[in-house]
Order: C-alpha cells, then sequence, then structure tokens
C-alpha cells in the first residue's frame, strides 16, 4: 500500500484531526509570529481540503461506494455481532457536504486575514474557528448517533464564543448567549432521543440502528426529537429567532462558517429522516380515527407547512429590516425553507411506488440548493462585510453610493443578488428551477408560493442593491476605499465558482448531487456496508 | 412501578427546565432551565444501564450474574463533561450581558439602537 492509499484509507479521521490538532497548536504558533500564524491556519485548512478532495476522488469513482473507517479495529462487527465501535462512514451524501464545508472554510479564513486585522485576540479567534471547521466536519462525516450529539456540541460552543467574539458590543453577546441557548436545548433533545433508541436497540451505530428499527410509539416520540431538535439548529420558523441575531451580529467570517454548521444539522436531519428510519416510513401506517395515512405522507406535509411558513416569514421580514447583515440572514431563513420544501415534497413522494421520479426530483433540486444557498448566502454575508469593513456602517439608511469606490464589491454583491434570487445564468437558477418542477407536480400551489417568493426575494436585494451601492456619491464616504486583497480573493473564489456551476448545472447535477441523491434513496446500501450479510 | 419512578423523575426534571427555558425572564433562570433538562437527560441515560440486582461493571467478583450496562455510564460522562463547558460559556455570556445592561431581565436587554 502505496502513501496515498494510506492517506485515503485514513481520511475521514485526518479530516476531523487536523484542524482538531490544528486548533490547539494555533495558540502555540501565534506566541511566535502573527504572519506565521496565518500562514498556518490556511496551511491546516488547505491540507484538510487536499485530503478532502482525495477521499472525493475514490469515493466518486465507483458508483455507490461507501467508505467505512473502524477506530481502533478493522472490523465494523466485534465478536459475537456487537457494533460497539465508533465508525465514520462516507457516501455520496457525506462528501457532498464536506466539498461544501471545504470551500466556506478556505474562504472563510482567506477573508478573516484583512477582515479581522483590527482585532485582539486574535490567537483564540483562530483557535475557535478550526474548532468550529473540526465539529463542523465531525458532524458531516460520522455514522455514529452519539458521536454525532458530541461533534455538533464541540460546533456549537465554538461558534456561540465566536458570535459574541465582539464582547463590546451588548448585541453580540446577547445573540451569542439566544444562540447557546437554543443550540444547547437541541443537543439535550438529540440526545435524549439517542438514549431512547439505544434504550430498544442496544446500538448506537446509524446502520445498525437502521436495520433494527421497528418503528414503535417510542420510536416515533424519538423522532419527533430528533427532528425538532435539528430543526432548532437549523433555524426552521418557529425556532428561527436566534438565527438573524446570530447572522447579523457575528463577524462576516464567522457568519461563512455557521452557514456550513447550520446546513451540517439539515444534513443531519436529512440522514436520520431517510437512513435511520428510512425503511420503516413507507410501511407505516398510522390511524387517525377511521382513516390510515402513511407516515411518510404525514410527515412530508408536516414539513411542507413548516417550509412555506420559513419561506413567507423569512422574506417578509426581509422586506422591512433595515440593518444591512440582518437582512440578508433573514433572506438565510428564506433560502433554507426552499431546501426543506424541496425534502418535503419529497418525503410524500419518494417511497410511493406509482411516482417513483418526482421524489427523487426534489431530493435532487433540494440537495443542490443546500450548495448553492450555502455559496449564495456566503458570498452576500462576506460582500456585507466588506460594506463594513470600508465604512463602519450596518443601517442602509446611511449608505449610499458605494459603487464608485468599491467597484469589485459592487460586482461581488451583484453576483450574490441574482444567484440568492434565482435568476438565470447563476446557480440559484439550476437549483430552484428543479424545486420549482418537482413540487409543482407534488401540489402547483407549493410552487406557486415559492417563485412568488423568490421574486419578493429579488425585490429586496434590488432595493438594498440601490439603497446602497448606487445613488449619488455621500460626501462622508469620500475617504472609503476598496477592501484589501485577500477579502476580494476570498468573495472571488466564491463568486467564480457561483458562475461556473450556473453555466455548467448539468456537470455538477451528474457528477456530484446524483450521487449524494442515491445515497439518501438507498439506505439499504448504507446498512449493508456496515454488518455485511448477516441479518440481524 | 418501582422502577419506573426514575423515568417519572426524568420527565419531570425535563418538563421543568423547559418550563424555565420558555417561561423565565431571568437568564440565570433560563441557565438554571437548561441545567435540569440535562440532568434529566442524564438521569435517563443512567436508569438504561441498570438492570435488577445488577452491580457495577468493575466488580468481577461480587457472584452477582448481572452487572449494569457500562457503555451509558460512559455516554453520561461525555455528556456530563459537555454540560460543564455549555454552563460555563452561558454563564460568561450573562456576566458579559450584566456588564452592558445592568440587568438580568430578558425583556430589557437587546433593544438599544445602533
Amino acid at each position: 500500500m502505496n502513501i496515498i492509499d494510506e492517506l485515503i484509507f485514513h481520511s475521514p479521521a485526518l479530516i476531523v484531526a487536523i484542524p482538531l490538532l490544528g486548533a490547539f497548536l494555533t495558540p502555540l504558533i501565534s506566541k511566535i509570529n502573527d504572519k506565521l500564524r496565518n500562514g498556518f491556519v490556511i496551511f491546516i485548512v488547505l491540507l484538510t481540503s487536499a485530503i478532502v478532495l482525495l477521499l472525493a476522488n475514490d469515493i466518486y469513482s465507483v458508483c455507490g461506494k461507501i467508505h467505512t473507517y473502524v477506530f481502533g479495529g478493522t472490523q465494523t462487527i466485534t465478536e459475537g455481532g456487537f457494533a460497539i465501535r465508533i465508525l465514520f462512514e462516507v457516501d455520496g451524501l457525506n462528501i457532498f457536504m464536506a466539498l461544501i464545508a471545504t470551500i466556506l472554510a478556505i474562504a472563510g479564513v482567506i477573508y478573516s486575514w484583512a477582515f479581522m486585522k483590527e482585532n485582539t485576540g486574535l490567537d483564540k479567534y483562530y483557535t475557535l474557528y478550526l474548532l468550529m471547521i473540526a465539529g463542523m466536519f465531525g458532524m458531516i462525516l460520522t455514522g455514529d448517533m452519539f458521536n454525532f450529539f458530541v461533534f455538533l456540541e464541540i460546533s456549537s460552543i465554538a461558534s456561540c464564543a465566536l458570535i459574541a467574539f465582539w464582547t463590546n458590543k451588548g448585541k453580540a453577546v446577547d445573540a451569542g448567549f439566544k444562540y447557546i441557548v437554543i443550540s444547547a436545548t437541541g443537543a439535550l433533545f438529540i440526545l435524549f432521543a439517542v438514549a431512547i433508541l439505544y434504550g430498544q436497540y442496544n446500538a448506537l451505530n446509524m446502520a445498525v440502528l437502521a436495520s433494527k428499527i421497528q418503528f414503535s410509539f417510542l420510536d416515533k416520540i424519538a423522532l419527533v426529537l430528533l427532528i425538532s431538535g435539528l430543526a432548532m439548529k437549523a433555524g426552521i420558523v418557529p425556532m428561527h429567532m436566534w438565527l438573524p441575531d446570530a447572522y447579523g451580529r457575528a463577524p462576516s467570517s464567522v457568519t461563512l462558517i455557521l452557514i456550513g454548521v447550520t446546513q451540517a444539522s439539515l444534513y443531519g436531519a436529512l440522514r436520520m429522516i431517510f437512513t435511520v428510519y428510512g425503511g420503516n416510513l413507507t410501511n407505516t401506517l398510522n390511524q387517525i380515527g377511521d382513516i390510515n395515512i402513511d407516515l411518510n405522507l404525514l410527515l412530508g406535509i408536516f414539513i411542507v407547512g413548516l417550509s412555506l411558513l420559513t419561506i413567507f416569514i423569512g422574506v417578509l421580514m426581509a422586506l422591512k429590516e433595515n440593518n444591512f447583515k440582518r437582512m440578508i440572514a433573514f433572506a438565510a431563513v428564506a433560502e433554507i425553507g426552499y431546501m426543506i420544501l424541496a425534502i418535503g415534497s419529497a418525503l410524500t413522494t419518494a417511497f410511493s411506488t406509482t411516482d417513483t421520479t418526482t421524489g427523487v426530483m426534489a431530493l435532487k433540486g433540494g440537495i443542490f440548493h443546500i450548495l448553492n444557498d450555502a455559496l449564495d448566502v456566503g458570498l452576500l454575508f462576506l460582500v456585507a462585510g466588506a460594506v463594513y469593513y470600508a465604512t463602519k456602517e450596518t443601517s442602509l439608511n446611511s449608505l449610499g453610493g458605494l459603487a464608485r469606490n468599491m467597484k469589485y464589491t459592487t460586482i461581488f454583491f451583484l453576483i450574490g443578488l441574482l444567484a440568492v434570487s434565482g435568476m438565470p445564468p447563476m446557480n440559484g437558477f439550476a437549483s430552484k428551477l428543479i424545486i420549482y418542477q418537482s413540487t409543482y407536480q407534488v401540489n402547483p400551489i407549493l410552487a406557486i408560493v415559492a417563485i412568488l417568493c423568490s421574486i419578493l426575494l429579488l425585490a429586496v436585494f434590488v432595493k438594498v442593491f440601490h439603497s446602497a451601492f448606487l445613488g449619488p456619491k455621500l460626501p462622508k464616504f469620500d475617504e472609503v476605499k476598496e477592501v484589501p486583497k485577500s477579502m476580494l480573493l476570498a468573495m472571488g473564489i466564491i463568486a467564480v465558482i457561483i458562475i461556473f456551476i450556473g453555466l455548467f448545472p448539468d456537470l455538477v447535477l451528474n457528477n456530484i448531487v446524483q450521487p449524494a441523491v442515491n445515497a439518501l434513496t438507498d439506505h439499504t446500501n448504507y446498512i449493508s456496508n456496515v454488518i455485511g450479510g448477516i441479518q440481524p | 412501578m418501582i422502577y419506573n419512578i426514575p423515568y417519572i423523575a426524568v420527565v419531570a426534571l425535563i418538563l421543568i427546565g423547559l418550563y424555565a427555558v420558555i417561561f423565565k425572564r431571568n437568564l440565570i433562570k433560563i441557565v438554571i432551565g437548561i441545567t435540569l433538562i440535562e440532568s434529566g437527560v442524564n438521569l435517563f441515560l443512567i436508569t438504561l444501564a441498570f438492570r435488577k440486582d445488577s452491580v457495577a461493571p468493575i466488580y468481577r467478583g461480587s457472584g452477582s450474574p448481572l452487572m449494569s450496562l457500562p457503555v451509558p455510564h460512559a455516554l453520561t460522562l461525555t455528556s456530563i463533561v459537555i454540560g460543564v463547558a455549555v454552563l460555563a460559556l452561558m454563564l460568561s455570556l450573562v456576566v458579559h450581558i450584566y456588564r452592558h445592561y445592568g440587568t438580568l431581565d430578558s425583556r430589557k436587554i437587546g433593544g438599544e439602537e445602533e
């Protein structure tokens, strides 16, 4: 076995271990030199990305391949048939999320160089930043329920401390407190659900649980707890109140990773619904009075209802918001609504035998939109951060005429604006079109609401574009200069990827999104990869 | 029946904790609420591990054939450690909030103009 094979074999552990180790080395290295520390952090992130890419190459080389890494052993099942080992299981969906996390991490670290330069306590900042990245990768790659909880807590503790990084501002600390309350409660719900499942099936491994699950009454309670706990972390509407505060008050570079953490929670929900409970959602009937309803239909309708609420409230609150970053945060709430709209529509049809294509199509749109949303909203937040860096203003009322002094930032904002509101030829158009098409087949009203809200989103951002970048030159902004090169580079990376996906959506759909969808719909593959041919 | 009492205590702890988080306005009480939920979940994990007449899984020569499950104990320890970290972070944020606003009433926090 040569070194590359060895690296690929151990890659799931390395992807988490390298940022974790790097995080605790950062304070030591920043004792020596600030420049060295910045170089070290980007080196750690690039190294992690290189390993992610190697692993991705390995996963995509064979259709339906799953890379299982067992900690402290080679066999997933020990003698006597106990699945007690912790293992990381990487399939198409995991690696898809890991690629998103990689892009966000690289852009975030490059952006931090200039953006955070004037702050003190940067050694702690970078330590927490790398911890957050490690937690995010851990949540994405793990195949163990309790491990998922641990990484969730790592990422939420680190991100909470970073949201409240500007402790001289009362509102930032307030946002941090809101976030930790919500995420601690959500995480405890998840732990409670894990305990319920463990009590019944004596297993913590996702694949083993999926093979054993009976769908008893207790399992339904566990499912509700899991979904509500993860929905709290993902910012779905009744639990969304922390999100605008946290996204809006955190430094922009932190917000970028926070988007990744939110979507890792969304990934968790997908994994729980489609893999852990996947086999039993179809053939379980729920009796309400005399009527029998398929449980997947019930769950799907519930999620679709929540998603419509999420889209509506996100867009309407964005319309009336005056603070630049909070407004983008509400738009981010609406975008999350689009993803769970697609997931809910997929649930209503994905398991039916008569109509197989619609559900898969909706799922494809939803998963593709996870990637696009992370890039679009991330770019907009970076632009908002750049505007704040240059002008020290956050209120839209006092901004104006910035296009004259900050032409690159303006172009990046225009790209992000078109992408987030689903205009061709940007990437948002490709995924939103799939969502419209598939939800139209489920119910035309869903597609109509989705299109309408997308148009409203365009209206919101055109208003911002006009009030912040166009208009007469304001005398107080005479001194404003274009932001430093590293911030432009970070925005440029994301913008180039946005345009690339927008121009070649088929390439991404067939090569990256399709394996992720296959991984979700074919959960028997996920199970048999761990427990092999042995029937429980 | 006697073996169900811990489960009733678990549900009671979690519900009291949720009540405190949702309805109380004092930030310290919210923190206490989260700690209560956490204790409830930890108690649940410990209760799951127990079997009737079982001994702790470290005594080999005690003669009892039953041992309580060690895995939930390990989970509980991890969860307690995480809980301490969350608690410390929350309290430090409360200290910062008190310095800024001079109050712990959640209605009076974060409403100022920028």
